[in-house]
């Protein structure tokens, strides 16, 4: 019985320590990277012209999807999931392209991209407060609301249309130094999206306070972390990164969509749990999951080349994501048992 | 505000750092706590007694800000303040550590202190008067063991230096050494602050706490100043007046278990799980039911798990009539006619189907049987089921619409159908009423006179009487004693469950009755009261 004690605390470096911990800690993350790296090398191979610039156009194509990704990741982490991202980004769009139809002044345009974003922060609000405060599942709530935001969508734009500022669309069309083709502003734009909202949020107490609920509501309840107002915070940072994607929608598209994309919901979900996410709540990141994002994406981009039909390349990328989550937790098992 | 809260601060100041008084919480018909009242002082530390639902937790939560009280006032340091959240409470100088560890196992314990605002320094001073020095901080909590697990979540409490904490059973998962550091620890808390120790370990209590309130059915029935042979005053305010008389009126019926001569269905050797059943060693006869009786956390549930098939046993062995087996799962356990029925009727039925449904799941679960359900040969036994155990099946049609004890007695139907050889029941009466309670027992007994072996935890003392033929006790992962149900009244079944012996003088029996292992301790414990300058064992 005095095991325990003498076995708490290993005399090992702290350094090698917490390197190997940072290696078991983000080993899935790891783990996609290097698939990613290969997926690369094959893409390569059904592909010669595949380069730099095609990887750049690529990274320009699943903006959206990557900032849906981001906005899902948040809510999972927290413990909850977000049905209505694809809702969101189709409501904000429209209401983004309906307002900018006429053309306005920059300074119009700045003022309508802010109130779209304090739009979406809204319709989040909405989202987390119905959970909070019915205790309905966050799965039916946000799956009823995902068809309220969609109703609302075709109220602003019965048909698609509208316009982007240009501006908005410089922002995401094209390379960020002119001649430089490997450098997309779409990714500068996405990494400097995530920067800004991600980075502080992580290292502030509401970053910890998300995983803390995600991971044992009662043991955060008994921290003393404030679960109902965290949890409804979780809803409105996805709200406000939805909207960003919905905004990327207007400007990549230059118009509004009213009929949401449902695969930007489910995608979502994919890719954040192929990106390391539990779903669960509590475990992952941000980064797994925009990874995870450009992996599907080449793997349907792969598809095209190798000229597989279509629905066939739905159904490789069905197998693909299963094929790659089993090994997953195959290899947690075994770690676990040993 | 201020001023307001000085005028009070004038008027209660009595010397007390805590005062909570008239503190009343009823959910729904259930009185939990009936205007209890709790003081403490500063430098003491105070235990808080009672049996199992004597409103002890509920106190706590109301302290700690998880339940809000219907009525009464708390006071802190000469202010009133009620708590509306744990986060609440620790603004008000009151943080608790509970038997599971307040710790997100997702977070590594530099984040999970940067949650509750820890400060560093002092964390790490109390670590290091724990015993975990070398505890990186960059360690995920998930990959810590438990027990490290609660020193960390107890550190982290001491470095926020809150004016009173509480400490809800935290040695009662602990390993020997580390209850030794924990208990000098606490003694070390400063004069001007106070700690409130909740533990089912006597012993415990005797060695480290200065007072004790104690609580029954809701109330505070007495304040008691922790001294030699003080035990068996707590012991008494906790059962109450009259409780020795009770249930005698059943014992009757119980046949007499003449078993010497017959072979044990089960048989249990030294059967341990490595964690907290250490040494189970008892014999299960055909016909009879033997009682266990334990305080919370003493290896029951694990010994349970193992009987039934859920865990694997570490060490010891098993035998069914005469045979050594080996469960990998509860299926095994099963065919072996050893079926389980737990507390949590959630755990065993599916609520939204039919009680028909539920009561054959044993004939239709069998996967070597595919096709047609053979409904009429089953239907029959099923029938003969319902009416054996008098189920109200009226609202027949979904189980989860039947009543807590309806539902507990399909989970006993669908065994009894089945053919029973030997039930292992886990507190089948939690939170039953009484009138379907006595036909649980009954029929229990009538199980047992067609041939059957069942083991019945219970929860309630005052039921082992009723039910029992014999009854064992576990206390610290081992069968400590072993007495006829006749004669086991309430006090002495409660006295055996803290392995206190009856009208013994604490502690020298204690430590000789326990094993090598735990003597360690309470020797440690001992010597850590005697060399130490407040001695309540010592005092005349």
């Amino acid at each position: 019985m005095s095991a325990p004690a003498a076995s708490i605390g290993r005399p090992r470096s702290r350094a090698a320590d917490s390197l190997g911990s940072f290696g078991r800690d983000h080993a899935w993350t790891l783990g996609l990277l290097v698939f990613l790296a290969v997926l690369l090398l094959f893409t390569k191979f059904v592909n010669h012209n595949y380069d730099l610039k095609s990887l750049a156009s690529t990274a320009t194509a699943v903006l959206p999807l990557a900032l849906a990704a981001v906005a899902q990741a948040v809510v999972v982490i927290s413990g909850g999931i977000d049905l209505s991202v694809s809702a969101q980004m189709a409501l904000t769009s429209c209401v983004a392209a309906t307002l900018m139809k006429e053309n306005p002044g920059d300074g119009t345009a700045v003022a309508i991209v802010i109130g779209v974003l304090l739009l979406g922060m809204l319709l989040g609000a909405i989202n987390g407060g119905l959970v909070v405060v019915t205790r309905v599942p966050d799965i039916v709530v946000t799956l009823a609301t995902s068809f309220v935001w969609a109703g609302f969508a075709l109220l602003v734009r019965p048909a698609p249309g509208g316009s982007a500022a240009g501006w908005l669309k410089d922002l995401v069309v094209g390379p960020l130094i002119p001649g430089v083709d490997f450098v997309p502003k779409a990714a500068v734009l996405l990494v400097v999206i995530v920067a800004v909202i991600w980075i502080p949020l992580s290292r502030a107490r509401l970053g910890l306070s998300l995983y803390a609920i995600g991971s044992n509501r009662l043991a955060a309840f008994r921290s003393g972390v404030p679960v109902n107002r965290t949890k409804l915070l979780s809803y409105i940072i996805t709200g406000f990164i939805a909207a960003f994607a919905g905004l990327s929608l207007t400007a990549s598209t230059g118009i509004g969509s009213p009929v949401p994309e449902p695969t930007y919901t489910l995608v979502s979900i994919g890719a954040v749990v192929l990106g390391g996410v539990s779903l669960a709540g509590g475990v992952g990141g941000v980064f797994g999951p925009l990874v995870a994002v450009v992996v599907l994406q080449l793997i349907r981009d792969d598809m095209t080349f190798m000229h597989v039909d279509s629905n066939y390349g739905l159904v490789a990328q069905g197998f693909i994501l299963i094929g790659v989550l089993m090994a997953g937790s195959l290899i947690q098992m075994r770690r676990r048992r040993t | 505000m201020t001023a307001t809260a000085t005028v009070t601060a004038a008027a209660t100041t009595n010397g007390l750092l805590l005062e909570a008084t008239d503190v009343s919480k009823t959910y729904g018909a259930v009185v939990a706590l009936d205007h209890a009242s709790l003081s403490v002082r500063p430098g003491e530390v105070h235990a808080l007694m009672g049996a199992n639902g004597a409103g002890k937790s509920t106190l706590v939560k109301i302290l700690t800000g998880a339940v809000t009280p219907d009525s009464g006032r708390i006071v802190v340091r000469g202010r009133e303040r009620m708590s509306h959240s744990p986060a609440d409470a620790r603004r008000n100088g009151l943080v608790s550590v509970y038997q599971e560890p307040a710790v997100i196992l997702d977070l590594d314990i530099r984040d999970n202190l940067r949650l509750t605002s820890t400060p560093l320094e002092p964390f790490r001073h109390w670590l290091n008067e724990l015993g975990l020095a070398n505890l990186s901080l960059t360690r995920l909590a998930r990959r810590l063991p438990l027990a490290s697990l609660r020193i960390v979540d107890l550190a982290r409490a001491l470095a926020i230096e809150p004016d009173v904490l509480l400490l809800d059973e935290i040695t009662a998962a602990l390993p020997a050494n580390l209850t030794e550091l924990v208990l000098r620890v606490v003694q070390q808390q400063g004069n001007d602050r106070a700690v409130i120790f909740i533990s089912h370990r006597l012993i415990e209590i005797a060695a480290i706490c200065d007072r004790a309130t104690v609580l029954r059915n809701g109330e505070t029935v007495g304040v008691v100043d922790v001294t030699a042979g003080s035990e068996d005053k707590i012991v008494d305010l906790m059962l109450g007046e009259g409780a020795v008389a009770l249930g005698q009126q059943v014992a009757s019926v119980v046949a007499a278990a003449a078993q010497a001569d017959r072979q044990p269905r089960v048989s249990a050797q030294a059967l341990s799980d490595g964690r907290r059943l250490h040494d189970a060693t008892f014999d299960l006869y055909p016909g009879e039911v033997l009682g266990v009786v334990a305080l919370e956390g003493q290896g029951q549930d694990e010994l349970f798990d193992l009987l039934s098939g859920a865990e694997r046993p570490a060490a010891g062995t098993l035998s069914v009539d005469g045979k050594p087996v080996s469960f990998r799962h509860p299926a095994d356990a099963i065919r072996k006619g050893m079926v389980f029925v737990a507390a949590d009727r959630a755990e065993a039925l599916l609520m939204q189907r039919s009680v028909r449904e539920n009561i054959s799941l044993p004939f239709s679960a069998r996967l070597t049987q595919w096709g047609w359900i053979n409904l009429g040969r089953e239907g029959k036994k099923v029938d003969e089921a319902v009416a054996t155990l008098q189920i109200d099946a009226r609202a027949g049609s979904e189980v989860r619409r039947l009543s807590g004890g309806n539902q507990q007695k399909v989970t006993i139907a669908r065994w009894v159908a089945s053919g029973v050889k030997t039930m292992l029941c886990f507190d089948p009466t939690r939170g039953i009423d009484i009138r379907t309670k006595t036909q649980i027992y009954i029929l229990l007994r009538d199980l047992a006179a067609a041939g059957a072996a069942i083991l019945l935890y219970t929860s309630e003392l005052k039921e082992i009487q009723l039910a029992c033929d014999r009854v064992i006790v576990i206390f610290g992962g081992q069968v400590v004693a072993e007495m006829p149900a006749a004669g086991a009244d309430e006090a002495t079944l409660l006295r055996a469950a803290h392995n206190l012996k009856p009208g013994a003088a604490l502690p020298e029996e204690v430590v000789a009755a326990t094993s090598a292992d735990k003597a360690a301790v309470e020797a440690a414990i001992q010597a850590d009261v005697d060399g130490g300058s407040a001695a309540p064992v010592e005092q005349p």
